[in-house]
């Protein structure tokens, strides 16, 4: 049997994107920046994709720009808006973002901004007084993730926004909540979405922006993508991506409610197999349903990554992006988690199509490997 | 008129009597590493000779890291008639600025002019065709070298061969390779010393992972390009490792840990007609790399274990790492087995008398036949 818990890092893609994927590359495969019909149909394809996301994140106030994915959104983001803007910037970033957001900060630092770290708590909350005295010092840019990729950590995007007050541009990194955690795009500037979280193709996401917002593009040429974004659009990626949106609306607002009860149901399940355990981050109910990052004592994460895959499990030791580098997870540490049980951290991350078999059988696995690998750890 | 490749080989020259061996064994080796490309190898007037192939540079490529040969010179080779040669040669200079110099040699005494004689001729013509060259035969910008052979060759660059004696002269040697940077180095020094090379890895799932197992693979994929094709064999190392954690003195845990794979390495040597094996060790670098410490691990081997690198410094093996392809891979972060279970504070003056009592619980015999039969190989080419 197996278990794949690691829909954080990538997802499956679903039936229906892969046929209009194909189906796309077989016959809808004209240029849309053509002008003779079957073109113009690839590019009114694009513009039904771009209304089905805008509309399934109630955004009447926003455009969107197809990119290559969440990084690309997020330095499209952060260093194309910023980057727009007279003088040396003051900018805020919570300390537990993703690479793609970190590096693109550490770029605005080198360009002369001054960068503001937001601390969280040990529960993944934000630092709000730090935030705010930001603010107060003049910060021009906040950009902070809707979910955390590692340990499920939720944004209150209400409060973020009601403490901005119209004083800087909000830039939420949605990658891994689009869809599967609601959020009122009202309150936001600049949201980032993948495609590949959410059982479409990599290689595609989006940035929604807020109408009117200037950018500097970071890839510029023919002009595509209203000038944000040139390059011939990835039209297969785009067309996989709007199948998936539709299947995960398909799945409407109980799909959440059951992601939460499976995610509690994995954490029974673990609890039972491995009483030591430990959990990271926020409250489980308080998180986002489908991330739980645990701590098995005595055993490092890699070492119990490895020890389940063996068994067809498969988890994570933190973000995919960055785990091949085999350090423990900042993100945990910038949370005041001790870097022991830091190192002792998996994350599992579950998918709509997860199932209780699955979550079952893993925990199975786990009581059988904690028992072995806990007698050898290191002394 | 055609293009060849002039391959040159060294040490070879000073074997004796059994010469015609390894210039069968020299010439095999770059027929097989030319073999994807099609081309024509053949032995003829103390030189080999590489011709047909389409891409001359990626023949060069191949062809010089064939250990054995001194260097390599792609050349024209043409009929044995003073005019035409020096219209290929006034060709080949074409466009040329600076000084130069004709190196003229002439194995076929039959040929009319001695070398002396039609290399001054020859840089005349050359010097009569092109106002921008000068003569300087002290310390020329571009040398031109034609040969009077069974035909003339001639050729203006020398690029330099990895050297060393023909793959498969020096008998057979098992590799332990660990995914770091000295133990590829260790095994191509002793591959360039016409050693064939089995390689050995240790993994130890679940405490080593896959990205481990491609990164070796990888590795010897690359060393593989310099003697065409390697066996490796994949040990299951965990049970030792964990019963030595379990059992044995925590700052010996790291020797001992070396002994099981010395006692591992030698069966599987054994199985496969390997008469030594090799190690990247250099003396000091680490606790279990110290004199009283290879004594240790030494002790427990029967065959000879080579250690190329012993007398080097880091820095030295990182440099050859870097020139022969291997660095890259090497750096990549991914754990090995030694460094799963390092103890904090390794003995680095261990005593060999105290190592019967600190193995006295293991049964090792039992423990070094298990990983041997579960030992899975995998071949590179």
């Amino acid at each position: 049997m197996e278990a794949y818990l690691d829909n954080s890092a990538t997802t499956k893609p679903c039936a229906a994107a892969v046929d209009a994927m194909v189906k796309c590359m077989t016959e809808g495969y004209y240029n849309p920046s053509s002008v003779y019909k079957p073109a113009v149909e690839a590019f009114q394809q694009l513009r039904a994709c771009r209304e089905l996301i805008l509309k399934a994140l109630h955004a009447g106030d926003h455009s969107l720009v197809f990119t290559s994915g969440g990084t690309e959104s997020n330095n499209l983001a952060i260093l194309g808006t910023v980057g727009r803007m007279r003088g040396k910037q003051l900018v805020a970033v919570s300390a537990v973002e993703h690479p793609s957001v970190r590096e693109s900060f550490a770029e605005l630092e080198r360009q002369g901004h001054e960068v503001r770290v937001i601390g969280v708590s040990e529960k993944g909350e934000l630092d709000w007084d730090a935030l705010s005295k930001a603010l107060d010092d003049g910060a021009s840019f906040v950009s902070c993730m809707q979910v955390n990729n590692e340990t499920g950590a939720k944004l209150d995007v209400a409060r973020l926004h009601e403490l901005v007050n119209g004083r800087a541009i909000i830039h939420v990194d949605g990658v891994q909540g689009f869809l599967r955690v609601p959020i009122d795009l009202r309150y936001v500037d600049l949201y980032t979405l993948s495609s590949h979280k959410i059982h479409g193709p990599k290689g595609e996401g989006a940035l929604v922006y807020r109408k009117g917002l200037r950018f500097v593009p970071r890839q510029i040429g023919g002009g595509q993508e209203s000038g944000l974004r040139s390059g011939t659009e990835n039209t297969p990626g785009i067309a996989g991506l709007m199948a998936a949106v539709q299947e995960m609306l398909k799945l409407g607002p109980q799909m959440q409610r059951e992601l939460m009860q499976k995610k509690l149901h994995l954490i029974e399940a673990f609890k039972n197999a491995v009483p030591e355990l430990l959990i990271n981050g926020p409250e489980p109910e308080q998180a986002a349903p489908h991330i739980v990052n645990l701590s098995f004592p005595g055993v490092r994460g890699e070492v119990m990554l490895h020890a389940l895959e063996s068994k067809g499990v498969y988890a994570s030791t933190g973000s995919a992006c960055s785990s091949k580098k085999l350090k423990v997870s900042g993100v945990l540490t910038s949370m005041g988690i001790a870097p022991s049980r830091a190192e002792w951290a998996l994350r599992f991350s579950l998918s709509p199509h997860t199932t209780i078999e699955e979550i079952d059988y893993a925990a199975q696995c786990l009581a059988e490997l904690y028992a072995q690998l806990k007698k050898y750890a290191r002394r | 008129m055609r293009k060849v490749l002039l391959v040159r080989y060294g040490e070879v020259f000073l074997k004796g009597a059994n010469r015609p061996h390894f210039l069968k064994l020299l010439t095999d080796n770059v027929k097989r590493a030319v073999k994807p490309i099609g081309g024509k190898v053949w032995l003829s007037d103390s030189r080999i000779y590489v011709s047909d192939v389409e891409d001359m540079d990626e023949c060069v490529r191949r062809v010089r890291k064939v250990f054995g040969l001194y260097s390599v010179s792609p050349a024209i080779e043409c009929e044995k008639d003073l005019d035409v040669i020096s219209e290929q040669c006034i060709e080949m200079m074409k466009g040329k600025r600076g000084s130069f110099k004709v190196y003229g040699k002439r194995s076929d005494k039959k040929f009319p002019m001695n070398s002396l004689e039609f290399a001054a001729e020859l840089g005349g013509r050359i010097l009569e065709s092109n106002p921008h060259l000068t003569v300087d035969i002290h310390n020329p910008q571009h040398k031109l070298r034609v040969e009077i052979r069974d035909n003339c060759y001639i050729c203006c660059e020398e690029i330099m061969a990895v050297g060393g004696l023909p793959m498969g002269s020096s008998g057979r040697a098992a590799l332990l390779l660990s995914g770091g940077i000295d133990s590829p180095v260790a095994g191509y020094c002793m591959m360039k010393r016409g050693v064939r090379c089995c390689a050995i890895h240790f993994q130890s799932p679940p405490y080593t992972g896959e990205l481990a197992r491609d990164k070796v693979m990888q590795l010897a994929k690359e060393m593989a390009e310099y003697s065409g094709g390697m066996r490796v064999y994949l040990v299951p190392f965990t049970k030792c490792q964990l019963e030595i954690h379990e059992k044995c003195p925590e700052g010996l845990g790291t020797l001992i840990t070396r002994r099981f794979m010395m006692r591992i390495a030698q069966e599987i040597a054994k199985q496969n007609e390997c008469n030594a094996l090799i190690t990247g060790e250099s003396l000091g670098q680490v606790a279990s790399q110290t004199m009283e410490s290879i004594v240790c691990t030494d002790a427990v081997c029967e065959m000879p274990v080579f250690r190329p690198l012993i007398g080097m410094d880091k820095t030295e093996i990182m440099d050859i790492a870097k020139r022969i392809g291997t660095y890259e891979t090497s750096i990549l972060p991914y754990e090995d087995c030694c460094t799963v279970f390092t103890p904090r504070h390794p003995v680095t003056k261990p005593k060999l008398d105290t190592m019967p009592k600190a193995e006295s619980k293991l049964d090792i015999e039992a423990l070094v036949k298990e990983a041997v039969e579960g030992t899975e190989l995998v071949i590179v080419s």
